[in-house]
Parts: C-alpha cells; structure tokens; sequence
C-alpha cells in the first residue's frame, strides 16, 4: 500500500469514517492523515471541549487582566495605613498633650508615608515618569486623587518630621531660617496631616475597589471599612511598639477598635461575595496569610486589652498587629491577583447578576443583543 | 466633568465637537475565515513584538491566546459540535423573545415575529443542523463608549481621539497599571517584555516597554484619512471600519438577514447603549454565547458604582475619625 519509502514510518490506520452516522468524528493523536498520504493530517490535536455544568470558557483562559501590581503594592497599602492610623494619632497626642506620642506618631507617619511613596514609585513600569501622576486631577481615578493625597500627607509629615527631629537633637539640625517658619507652621501643618491622615487610609479600597478584579470588585463596599479598621490597628500596634504604655492608652482603644472592625468587615465582606469572589480569599496563599493575619489581630488585640500597660506585652502585642495588618494587605493583593486566573469567577457573577436583571423585568441593558 | 458620557456620544463630551463622527469596527464573525492576516497586519503596522519566545499553545489553532500588551488583534478559535450549535441556536432565540432594543428595519409585529413584508412565499425553515462548526472571531479593544481604562488613569495618558476611540500616549503613560484592572475585556496590558528580533541578537530597543498599551484604532493612519491596517487587510470583510452609526445600522441589518436564514444563534455584541460600558466602538455580531469566545458576558464600567465606593471611603474615614477621637477622649489619664 506505502507508496514512498518514509511512509513505512508511519503506524497503520483504519480508514477514516464518512457520513453522519456517528455525529462525532474524534481521531487519536497518533493518527495522522490515511496512512496513504492521499489526504492530508490533522497538524493539532482535536480538542475535547470539557463542560463543566453550565460554564463556557474561552479554553479556560482568563478574560479580565490582574493589573501588574507586585509586592510593593501591598506594602504601599500597609505603611500608607500606618501612616495615616499615626497622623490621627499624632495629631491627639498634640491636643491633650502626650508629647512622646506625638513625636514617635508624627516620625512613625513621615517614615511609612515616604518608604510607602518609594514602595509605589518603584512599582511604576517607568519610575522616572512619576512625576507624571501630577499632571492633572482627576476625580475619576482613585490613583489620582490618591496620588494628590499621598502628596498632601506627606507634605505636612514632612514639615512635622522635621520639626520633631529638629527638637529632638536640640535644634541643631541645619535648618536656619526654616526653624522660625516650621514653627508657625506646626498649627495649620498637623491640622493639613489629620484632615488628610484617614483619607489616606481609606482611599486604597476604592482604589482596589474600582477594578474589575472580581474578588477587589465584590469587596468594593466593604474593602473601605477593612483598610480603615487595619490601618488603625496597625498605626495603635505601631505606637505600642514605640512610646511608653503611660501615653499609649489612646492607642490600645484605637488598636482595639481596628481589630474588631477588621475581624468583622473581613467577615462581612466574603459574605456579600459570590462564593466564586471569596474562594482566593478563603484559600492558597492569599487564604494562609488571611487566616494568619486574623490570628495575629486577636492574638494582638488581647494582649492589648489585658497587658496593654505592661511594656513588654504592649510592644509584643504591637508588633503581633502591625504583622496583621501587613499580611492582610498581602492577603487582599494576592487574592485580587488570583482571581483573575480563573474565568469562571468572571464569567458565573456576571451571568448570575444579568438572570437577576432579567427576572426582575430589566431586559433593556445587556450587551448581546438580537439586533 | 461628568463621570459617564452622556447621549452626544464620547467625542463630544470630551469636548471635540461634532466635527467628526465617531468611528468604530464591526466585525461580523460569521464570514471570518480564520486567517490572522488581521493579527499579521496590526503587528506589522504598529511594530508589537511578540511575547517572550514563540510559543504553541496546543489548544486549537489559536496559538496567540488573548488579547494584550503586544496582541491588539487576536483571532479565535473554537471547534463546536452539533449539540453545541443547537445550545446556540436556542439560546440566541431567546434572545430575540426578550425583546432586546432594536433599531432600523422594524418588524410590523412583536420582536422575533415575522417581519413585515411579503414573506410568505420564502422558505425560512432552519437549515440542517451542520455536524460541527468552527467559529472564528477576531477580537479587538472595544473602545467603549464609557472607558474604564480612561477613566483610572491618573496621568492623563489615555484620551479620547476626535474620531471616539480611546488611544494611549506613549510617552506620557508611566505604567502605573491602573488601567489594565479597570479594563471589563482584559484587553489593555502593560507591555513588561516582547522582542522584534531573533534569538540571537536580542538587545533590540522595544517601543512602548513598561507602559500600557493597546489597539489605538491606528490612530496614526486615521490622521491620514487611512482605515485601519486590520481592516484594510481583512480579505472577507469580516472587519469593516467605518462610522459608528453606520456599523450599527449594517449590524442589524445582517443579523436580520441571518435570522431570517434560520441561524438564530446569531446576535450582536456591543451594539446597545444601554449596556455596562455604554456601548462599544467595536460591533461583534456572535455565532455563540460572549464567554465562548473570551468575551465577558455583563462587562460593567467600574467608573458606574465609583460614586458609592467613594461614599464608603469618605464613611470609613469618618469611622476612623471617630473611633480615634472616642479613644482620645476615653483615653484621658
């Protein structure tokens, strides 16, 4: 039957089936063309379109994009969450007069909010254009107002930092003239930091919010009330860590203010998801760090309540919170990057919310159409 | 600055005028053959690299996989059996019994009931059932109408063209990588590697690296009064460029022509206003369900629900306000 010598490499084949009989005409991978070379070879595997249920799937390939955000993202959201939690704090100590808080608080907000702003810049695919991010406002983006907050904040902690460090060292820093300046500034400058301070820690869940990342998308209500209550947390731990426990006790009720509202709008929050939006929060790596970081905010919030006025427990009890926060920040980033893998998680919601529509009379508003 | 686009169109709310109508592709998938010369076309015109090392994906004959940074054309490919086709079918005629919005020829009676015209005479049974099908789909930005991708960038690197299009300035765009999560298609990228070149001499200068990127609708040849390098090369007229409201009008029109020759399965993508991102410049008319090709099946602007999200943001901070002033307060030694 061969014809040419090389067709002797090839295994032998039963003849390909003709007609509709079958209705399926699968061939294995091994057999290519009639064996006789008169008909030409599948070049590609035949592929079995898998089912599962009712979701199609472009060959399970992904259909929204994760955004290119690494690890200095989340860093970015825990120390802007510190820095913002410290400007509140730093701002209380100044009014009734706890001058250690103050300064630790107002050099814990000038550190966070400039290691954070390097933290983003060195995220940027080209870093020597951030500059660029101050070429307009616009209220459409939450990057760009967050841009201009973060520029704000860490301006006044600036002014503050300087200020402290300054009256730390004697006055001996080289300041000149600027000393008289900061001096009046100080007013206007901590009142500038705690208008700006929550913002800055709130802002971050609309920013993650709006997205199409399905599991940062259904949190959008509620990442908000999580980054606040984390970064009080975060920013009391962060006192606790720093400052004698005889000025710290507005920060424990703070820090134990944040873990109940972290525990809870964590909670809150995978609940209102489709179970398909919360499944990276619950599971893999986001999920290891999300159960560790809620572990930690317990462990640190009872050492707050019960040993907050022992140095030590205090200090330990801090870091074990900032530890939190940081790694619920990595949860959240994770589980945003994760979700997008699977187009199952964009596709079931999405179809999910259309029924919805549907059965409720709404039929005006999806993007396919008959004509 | 209103936070949607309104009914004058996008060009017009961004303040170019009606000097020029809105441009847009349709891209009828029911005459594509399937041959990339779009995706050859569009690489070529536009310089994109390739991604990484050639890769064969194994899964069909598609071998590009999605849209992104480097693939602002990118055909697919899908194998269906006849009980798919059927699903199709049937799926698509509900469509038509929703009463979904429609323009041009109208049906004297309800929507999906004979239309006007003497018709009686026609045969309009279905065809057979073909034993299987591939459908073929080249895919684009859609350049919608209300742009999420517009809307997060924070540097005022993605604008909207006089011709509607949503187009990226390269040299402003520092590569913050807002826009690619807000895109509901997943079709801007940042374009973090690519090569030009062969293996050996790999120290090519790529354009665009670390910026986001994406179909510009070739804004460059636009300028010159050219069509498109994808659709000018399109050799079955699969993709047409033209104006928007003419797209539109000639989508309806052949999806009409296709129900009337018993493929209901046939339906338009992008084509209603109404929807999530306002309508999309670039018309799909579909064989199957969106999400068989990659496409999303609801996609809605982000921008929609961002004044609730900042109304949580300003009551989260106002929390936090508080639980620090009540801590202050009961904190008094």
């Amino acid at each position: 039957m061969s014809i040419s010598e090389f067709d002797a490499d090839r295994p032998p084949q039963a003849p390909r089936r003709r007609g509709r009989g079958g209705g399926r005409r699968r061939r294995g991978l091994t057999e290519v063309g009639m064996g006789d070379g008169s008909r030409e070879g599948a070049v590609v595997e035949d592929v079995e379109i898998e089912r599962a249920g009712e979701f199609d799937s472009y060959y399970g390939r992904p259909i929204v994009k994760a955004p290119p955000w690494r690890e200095p993202i989340a860093v970015y959201l825990f120390l802007g969450g510190v820095a913002g939690g410290s400007g509140l704090l730093a701002f209380g100590a100044q009014c009734t007069d706890r001058p250690l808080l103050r300064r630790h608080s107002r050099l814990l907000a000038l550190g966070a909010v400039g290691a954070g702003t390097v933290a983003l810049i060195e995220d940027l695919g080209r870093p020597e254009r951030f500059l660029n991010m101050m070429r307009t406002v616009k209220v459409t983006s939450p990057m760009s107002l967050g841009t201009w907050l973060l520029g704000g904040f860490a301006t006044f902690s600036g002014m503050l930092g300087a200020l402290e460090a300054d009256r730390m060292t004697g006055e001996r820093l080289p300041l000149g003239v600027l000393r008289r300046l900061l001096d009046v500034a100080e007013g206007p400058a901590s009142l500038g930091q705690v208008v700006l301070a929550p913002l800055l820690a709130s802002y971050t869940g609309a920013l993650l919010g709006n997205t199409v990342v399905p599991t940062w998308e259904a949190g959008r209500g509620h990442l908000s009330y999580l980054f606040v209550s984390s970064a009080s947390l975060a920013a009391g731990g962060a006192a606790m860590l720093t400052t004698p426990v005889a000025e710290t006790r507005p920060a424990r009720l703070l820090a134990t203010a944040g873990v109940v509202g972290d525990v809870v709008s964590m909670h809150r929050m995978k609940e209102s998801m489709h179970p398909l939006e919360a499944e990276p929060l619950e599971t893999g790596r986001a999920g290891t760090l999300l159960t560790w970081a809620e572990r930690l905010a317990i462990i640190g919030g009872l050492g707050t309540v019960l040993g907050g006025r022992n140095r030590y427990v205090a200090a330990a009890s801090g870091a074990a919170l900032l530890a939190s926060s940081a790694l619920t920040r990595f949860g959240v980033l994770y589980a945003g990057l994760e979700s997008v893998k699977d187009p199952r998680r964009v596709v079931e919601p999405q179809k999910e919310r259309l029924a919805a529509r549907r059965a409720a009379g709404i039929t005006d508003d999806s993007i396919t159409t008959a004509g | 600055m209103s936070l949607l686009s309104g009914p004058a169109g996008p060009s017009a709310d961004a303040g170019w005028g009606h000097d020029h109508e809105r441009k847009g592709f349709f891209t009828d998938t029911s005459i594509c053959i399937g041959c990339k010369a779009c995706e050859v076309a569009c690489k070529e015109w536009n310089r994109n690299p390739i991604d990484g090392n050639l890769e064969i994906l194994g899964s069909s004959y598609d071998n590009t996989g999605e849209l992104g940074a480097n693939t602002w054309r990118h055909v697919a490919f899908v194998e269906q059996g006849q009980e798919r086709i059927e699903e199709a079918r049937e799926s698509g005629r509900k469509l038509v019994s929703l009463g979904m919005p429609g323009i041009g020829p109208k049906s004297s009676g309800p929507r999906g009931a004979t239309p006007a015209g003497d018709l009686s005479t026609t045969d309009r049974t279905p065809p057979d059932t073909p034993e299987f099908r591939w459908l073929m789909s080249s895919d684009v930005c859609k350049h919608c109408t209300n742009a999420g991708c517009l809307d997060v960038c924070p540097t005022g690197a993605i604008f909207r063209s006089e011709h509607g299009s949503v187009v990226v300035q390269e040299d402003v765009c520092n590569g913050c990588g807002t826009c690619v999560s807000a895109c509901p298609f997943g079709v801007i990228e940042r374009r973090d590697d690519g090569t030009i070149s062969p293996h050996a001499n790999r120290d090519e200068k790529i354009d665009r690296m670390g910026t986001a990127s994406k179909c510009t609708m070739c804004h460059d040849r636009l300028v010159d009064g050219e069509q498109p390098a994808c659709s000018a090369t399109c050799p079955t007229q699969s993709i047409t460029f033209g104006e928007h409201p003419d797209l539109s009008a000639d989508a309806r029109r052949r999806v009409t022509d296709l129900h009337e020759q018993g493929m209901t399965e046939a339906r338009l993508y992008g084509a209603n206003p109404k929807d999530g991102v306002g309508g999309t410049g670039s018309l799909f008319l579909l064989l199957d369900e969106p999400e068989v090709y990659g496409l999303p099946p609801d996609p809605q602007v982000p921008t929609k629900s961002l004044p609730t999200s900042y109304a949580k943001v300003g009551l989260a901070a106002a929390g936090m306000v508080a639980a620090a002033a009540l801590s202050f307060l009961g904190g008094r030694r």
